[in-house]
């Protein structure tokens, strides 16, 4: 069995700056990490393999310094890394890397796709569900439990209110939140053999796509302005019976013409 | 000359530090109030491949390198010196003496499970009239037919109550004093055998340091380490390295006070301002932080000089001497920064002071480490 897990580098906060005057994120001074769902997603491929055996295959698609990332997940234990590294891959959205990730699916092969929910940088939860169309795949997202049988899957997806049990066949692909597994450590083993392995890269060349379908030529989404949320002004403060407050913050509405 | 860490060290320190965040830190207060040994830990170290860093993947080792396992001691060491001691004591004491004397069948035998943290071990060296004064072996071995039968005790052997491999030092023949000192690799189960008093100690105190038991105790002839004889030298060339080790939880215990005293000064108000704003205070760090670093440049050249087969054995004595007496130094000041709290068992600072003070006397006390050092320089 041939498990592909796409990942992706992010930096290591929850709260990413942005640069005002270019609107793009600040990246400088902060280490970058695997994207906490993404690490779940190599955890459950490699319990996989240690269970029924497969080889696993981590695949991220970003600049030269995306390695790390990759190095990380060899020395957690999975069997190969691919870098998908392009000039002509700058300015993806979401729509032009699901592409090039396809792609690049369709020259490894697989039997099962992982990835994670979402990212914590870019928090649109879009790539995964994205992939799973251009390959015409089958497709579960917010997966907390698997189960791997013969031909099949047996996933468990979370919901707000509960949880769905689904039977889907393989090929699939699915997008997996943190209640799925606790990710391992990297290992010494592992640390110490990671940079002797060969990383695979993939260019726009090597997968097949024309420079019009990819990076920011190829994205769809047109970005007007980026900027952080301004600070709030103090506001006022009554110390007051609360039928006179009542009757305060009415006349306040009022004079915003909110009421 | 060059004071960066390899792409592997730095990934390895990244996941160490991970991995005493979580599995560690949370424990150590705990496990020294309960001194119950952290099993559990040590089985989630084992399955990282921590309990063979140094040693190659062929006879069972992690395939790592000496600086790594080093750094593994200190990151342990900054949360719970409990947890780096049974690492160090295992790795330098056990497993490095049969990796470095044994036989191809002994390495064989015992390595793989030892270095895969299937088995821990420790060494017994120290009697209770034999402590820095370890030529004096009142522990006896005699050859009879196919055995050597051990007699006598050990006291003070760390990991000693959960350890299943033991690097034992015993008398084959007392005329010829140091030269008739003997090592062997004891099991367990082995007949005759057994465990006495597990003490209760002011630091380290889940580490389980036991007293051992030898009645007329059946050790297999072909579980003699090395020849007869050369008992005293493995024992010293062993104690070398293990310095390093010692070294290392030293400097991590310090390091650990200084990160607790930097965060709470910063915290901590009084007179309306951070403790941290005032200079008396301000001073201490700056005395703390610049011994610290000199500490780790020493414990560190010692290390990088075994890593690349150099003598060490100098190194090894300096590193331990000042890296023990600064975690000394920065765990008092620590607890003077935290004043009353400090005193308290609500802050960790009262346990590193409590830990640091061991670093000073075991694997050769200070005074030991002085008279290594002043032999080299002045022979």
């Amino acid at each position: 069995m041939n498990i592909l897990v796409f990942i992706k580098q992010v930096p290591d906060t929850n709260e990413v700056r942005i640069d005002p005057k270019t609107g793009t994120l600040i990246r400088d001074g902060v280490p970058s990490i695997i994207n906490p769902d993404d690490k779940n997603a190599i955890e459950e491929a490699l319990r996989i393999k240690e269970e029924h055996g497969a080889k696993v295959t981590v695949v991220t698609m970003g600049p030269p310094q995306a390695e790390k990332a990759l190095r990380e997940a060899l020395a957690m234990g999975v069997d190969e890394a691919v870098l998908l590294t392009d000039r002509a891959f700058a300015g993806a959205d979401t729509w032009a890397t699901s592409l090039v990730l396809a792609k690049a699916a369709e020259k490894l092969g697989y039997d099962l796709i992982f990835a994670g929910r979402q990212a914590i940088d870019g928090d649109t939860a879009q790539v995964g569900p994205e992939i799973a169309e251009h390959l015409n795949l089958p497709q579960v997202t917010y997966v907390e439990k698997v189960e791997v049988l013969d031909g099949k899957v047996r996933v468990r997806r979370a919901m707000e209110d509960g949880y769905e049990t689904l039977l889907v066949k393989t090929p699939c692909l699915l997008t997996c939140i943190k209640e799925l597994n606790n990710p391992r450590y990297m290992n010494i083993y592992d640390i110490f053999t990671c940079y002797a392995k060969e990383i695979k890269k993939m260019g726009i060349d090597d997968l097949g796509l024309d420079k019009e379908e990819v990076g920011l030529v190829g994205s769809p989404t047109k970005v007007k302005k980026s900027f952080t949320k301004g600070p709030k002004a103090q506001g006022e403060k009554f110390d007051v019976p609360p039928h006179e407050a009542a009757t305060i913050v009415c006349e306040k509405l009022k004079g915003m013409h909110l009421i | 000359m060059d004071f960066s860490l390899t792409r592997e060290q730095q990934l390895a320190k990244e996941m160490l530090e991970k991995f005493v965040e979580n599995e560690v830190r949370p424990i150590a207060a705990e496990i020294d109030e309960t001194e119950e040994f952290p099993i559990e830990t040590v089985k989630k170290m084992a399955r990282l491949g921590m309990m063979g860093i140094p040693f190659e993947r062929e006879i069972g080792g992690a395939g790592g390198d000496f600086i790594t396992y080093i750094m593994a001691v200190e990151e342990l060491a900054k949360a719970c010196a409990t947890t780096s001691v049974v690492l160090s004591a295992h790795t330098s004491l056990c497993c490095w003496p049969i990796y470095a004397y044994g036989t191809d069948e002994q390495k064989a035998k015992y390595l793989p499970k030892l270095l895969k943290g299937e088995h821990l071990g420790a060494f017994a060296l120290t009697e209770p009239n034999a402590g820095t004064d370890a030529a004096s072996q009142q522990t006896t071995a005699k050859l009879e037919g196919d055995y050597y039968t051990l007699n006598g005790s050990k006291v003070f052997i760390t990991n000693g109550g959960y350890a299943d491999i033991f690097i034992v030092f015993a008398m084959t023949d007392r005329s010829k004093g140091t030269k008739g000192i003997s090592a062997f690799i004891v099991e367990k189960g082995f007949e005759g055998f057994s465990l006495g008093k597990i003490e209760d100690k002011m630091g380290i105190r889940a580490s389980s340091t036991a007293e051992l038991i030898f009645k007329d105790c059946k050790v297999p002839k072909e579980n003699l380490l090395g020849k007869e004889g050369i008992g005293f030298k493995i024992a010293m060339s062993t104690l070398d390295g293990g310095r390093i080790g010692i070294a290392a939880q030293a400097l991590g215990i310090a390091e650990g006070a200084l990160n607790e005293a930097v965060k709470y000064m910063k915290e901590r108000k009084q007179f309306g301002k951070p403790i941290a704003t005032f200079q008396g205070l301000q001073f201490y760090i700056a005395d703390m932080a610049t011994r610290v670093e000199a500490a780790k440049n020493l414990v560190y050249k010692a290390a990088w000089k075994k890593q690349t087969g150099q003598n060490y054995s100098l190194d090894a004595a300096m590193a331990k001497l000042y890296a023990s007496e600064t975690a000394m130094y920065v765990t008092t000041k620590a607890v003077q920064i935290f004043g009353g709290y400090g005193f308290t068992k609500d802050y960790p600072v009262e346990r590193m002071m409590r830990d640091a003070k061991i670093t000073e006397i075991y694997e050769g006390t200070s005074e030991v480490q002085k008279m290594v050092i002043s032999a080299n320089i002045l022979k």
